[in-house]
């Protein structure tokens, strides 16, 4: 995997909750067998249905860190769903809470999820909303810097962090392990 | 001895390695596999040139994108028929028991794990579908998990997990006649929100719950995803020892009372710590179904919809888009709201009970002529069952469609869609937009309120049909 220490780039505002797997890509375009193929049907129902969607907006075009509210990624478990948006160029996503299937697949593709206290949440998407608002994630220091002179701390999983930063994948890790995942099986076998 | 509840006994039983500051190695006991979220794991495999760690701890089958019509072994989607093709000859590669079609054990994986007796009480079950929760019904872990998930699992038979935190669904009371397990389970998810239980493992107890058949505590544990808990579980009784008892793959012979033994050591301890506790009253439960565009957004058929101005504001926003879509009215009922569609099926209402219920409701009756029903078996058990009790001919004679075994129209990822701009009213577990389908309307329910429905030709409650 690809080593992540710092995201900058423009903004995207997603002003709702609960932003289900289903939205995010719909199931009739889950008949790949591939892991690409699937940004261009990133939201496509919001898109054809709705012009003014964020996602159909020039003046966000080339944007690369989402910003959302609450339960993202909640529903199904498709990690279809990392591999549209990153495919549509998403880096991050920072957002005030996340599902639990979808933060972990997120985390085994490089996809940054950042959680963030509602209020900032709410300025973030209010600024992004309005003109280019431009972020720097720092991994590294766990800060994020804007071009309204803004510096925000967040928290992140150390584990996560080190395998981002490193470029390191669980397989790897597991694999690393395979003497102590046979030694288990021995023990239960018994 | 410390207390323990049951989900840190599944746990802890498990702990292949831990080590400060990085997530747990643990070790998972059955993988279950479907068509759509498999092949790139395996590509995975292939690309990186690994075995399968157990090919005996997986069992397969082809559910989502498959047709449920008669000669749906010809599949005219390509890119679906590809999908099955490979997952056939990745099994096959790999020495992975498969369920094709005609095997007699086809089916929604969620229904098939436990009726071949593969989900046992005390497991880590995973596959790559968030419904997975289904098997918790049997005190097994089961989740849902991604394709890289599934990959890590296929490659060394574990996961990298944090632990996650408890909470306990405390069911207080018995049902009404004509209440079912879904209506319950709805409830609990309007209660505490879509989010509700995100970062929680839940554990089901209470009276209703002890005496609920296993296909009944398999609806609850079923949506559990849909409040946001990756798992549900319920502690393993006599009726789960009877339901698994001389199925395919439990213990025989003397394994059997040995499985049991260790099986009676999972419930909870008397004093046991839960992270958080919620209490559902279901004495006074009616029939539930959904208004809105997520499961959360659900009341009892004899209520109102919400008036928007009642409302908090983020409630509120997502509340009118919810009705918008769906073209309902806030404040106003939702009992008789004209239906064009209704659908019984999926892993959280397509077993033999589920059926049964609606047979008994749909028997000698007809459905509203502007009503197109399907009626979906879950698996091939439970069709070959459905017929030998005869409830094939029931839903044929009231002019619905019964068909052969699939997640159908659960998804609408397969042929079976609601059409855009109808409403169907549906024993399935999401209501998301467009989830059945481009444009469609969907309203959750029971599968007795479902078939009520089907023939009234609109949103009605069942209790009419269960009164004592």
């Amino acid at each position: 995997m690809k080593k992540i220490s710092q995201i900058s780039g423009k903004t995207i505002p997603l002003a709702m909750d609960d932003v289900d797997t289903d939205l995010i890509i719909p199931a009739q375009y889950l008949t790949a067998i591939s892991k690409s193929g699937y940004g261009e049907n990133l939201f496509r129902r919001l898109r054809e249905t709705q012009p003014e969607f964020v996602f159909n907006l020039e003046k966000f075009s080339g944007a690369n860190i989402l910003i959302t509210q609450h339960n993202f990624g909640c529903g199904s478990s498709r990690e279809h769903a990392v591999w549209a948006l990153q495919e549509a160029g998403i880096l991050a996503i920072i957002a005030s809470s996340f599902a639990d299937i979808f933060f972990s697949n997120s985390g085994k593709n490089g996809l940054v999820l950042i959680q963030l206290p509602e209020s900032v949440i709410k300025k973030m998407l209010m600024f992004a909303n309005e003109d280019d608002y431009y972020l720097t994630i720092n991994l590294a220091e766990q800060t994020i810097s804007s071009n309204k002179n803004e510096q925000f701390d967040f928290t992140f999983d150390p584990f996560r962090k080190y395998c981002l930063m490193n470029g390191l994948d669980d397989l790897d890790y597991l694999l690393n392990h395979q003497k102590q995942i046979e030694e288990y099986s021995k023990r239960i076998s018994q | 001895m410390n207390a323990k509840n049951i989900f840190e006994k599944v746990w802890d039983a498990h702990i292949v390695q831990q080590t400060t500051g990085h997530p747990v190695i643990f070790a998972i006991d059955l993988t279950l596999l479907h068509e759509v979220t498999s092949a790139q794991a395996f590509q995975t495999l292939q690309e990186r040139n690994l075995p399968v760690h157990s090919p005996g701890k997986c069992l397969a089958t082809i559910d989502h994108s498959i047709p449920t019509r008669k000669n749906r072994h010809e599949i005219f989607d390509l890119a679906a028929k590809k999908q099955v093709e490979l997952l056939r000859k990745n099994t096959q590669q790999h020495g992975i028991p498969f369920f094709d079609f005609g095997s007699q054990h086809q089916g929604i994986v969620h229904v098939i794990g436990p009726e071949l007796g593969a989900t046992q009480p005390g497991m880590t079950i995973i596959c790559g579908d968030s419904h997975t929760s289904t098997h918790g019904a049997f005190g097994a872990l089961a989740f849902g998990v991604g394709t890289s998930e599934l990959t890590h699992v296929l490659a060394t038979s574990c996961l990298l997990l944090n632990k996650p935190k408890v909470m306990r669904v405390h069911f207080k009371g018995l049902f009404q006649p004509g209440v079912f397990a879904k209506d319950a389970i709805m409830k609990l998810i309007a209660e505490i929100g879509i989010g509700g239980a995100t970062g929680y493992v839940i554990e089901y107890t209470g009276a209703a719950i002890l005496a609920m058949s296993m296909e009944e505590r398999m609806t609850i544990c079923n949506m559990s995803i849909e409040c946001g808990a990756r798992a549900g579980l319920i502690a393993p009784d006599e009726t789960t020892y009877a339901y698994l008892r001389g199925r395919k793959f439990a213990p025989q012979g003397t394994n059997w009372q040995k499985a049991i033994e260790y099986w009676q050591t999972l419930p909870s301890d008397p004093g046991c710590h839960y992270d958080a506790e919620v209490e559902i009253n279901l004495e006074k439960l009616s029939p539930m179904v959904t208004w809105g565009t997520n499961p959360a957004q659900a009341i009892s058929i004899d209520q109102k919809l919400p008036k928007l101005e009642e409302l908090d504001t983020t409630e509120q926003i997502a509340a009118k888009k919810a009705l918008d879509y769906i073209q309902l009215k806030d404040g106003e009922p939702i009992a008789n709201t004209p239906i064009d569609w209704a659908f019984i099926g999926s892993c959280t209402n397509g077993r033999i009970e589920d059926l049964r219920i609606a047979a008994k409701i749909l028997h000698g009756r007809k459905i509203h002529p502007q009503v197109t029903m399907y009626v979906v078996p879950g698996s091939e058990a439970v069709l070959t069952q459905a017929q030998q009790e005869g409830l094939d001919k029931i839903f044929i004679a009231a002019g619905a469609d019964f068909r052969l075994p699939g997640c159908s129209m659960c998804l609408g990822m397969n042929d079976d869609k609601v059409p855009a701009g109808k409403r169907c009213i549906s024993s399935t577990n999401r209501n998301f937009v467009g989830r059945q389908g481009t444009g469609s309307f969907t309203h959750l329910a029971s599968p007795a309120t479902v078939a009520a429905s089907a023939i009234a030709g609109k949103i009605i409650s069942a209790k009419a049909y269960f009164k004592v």
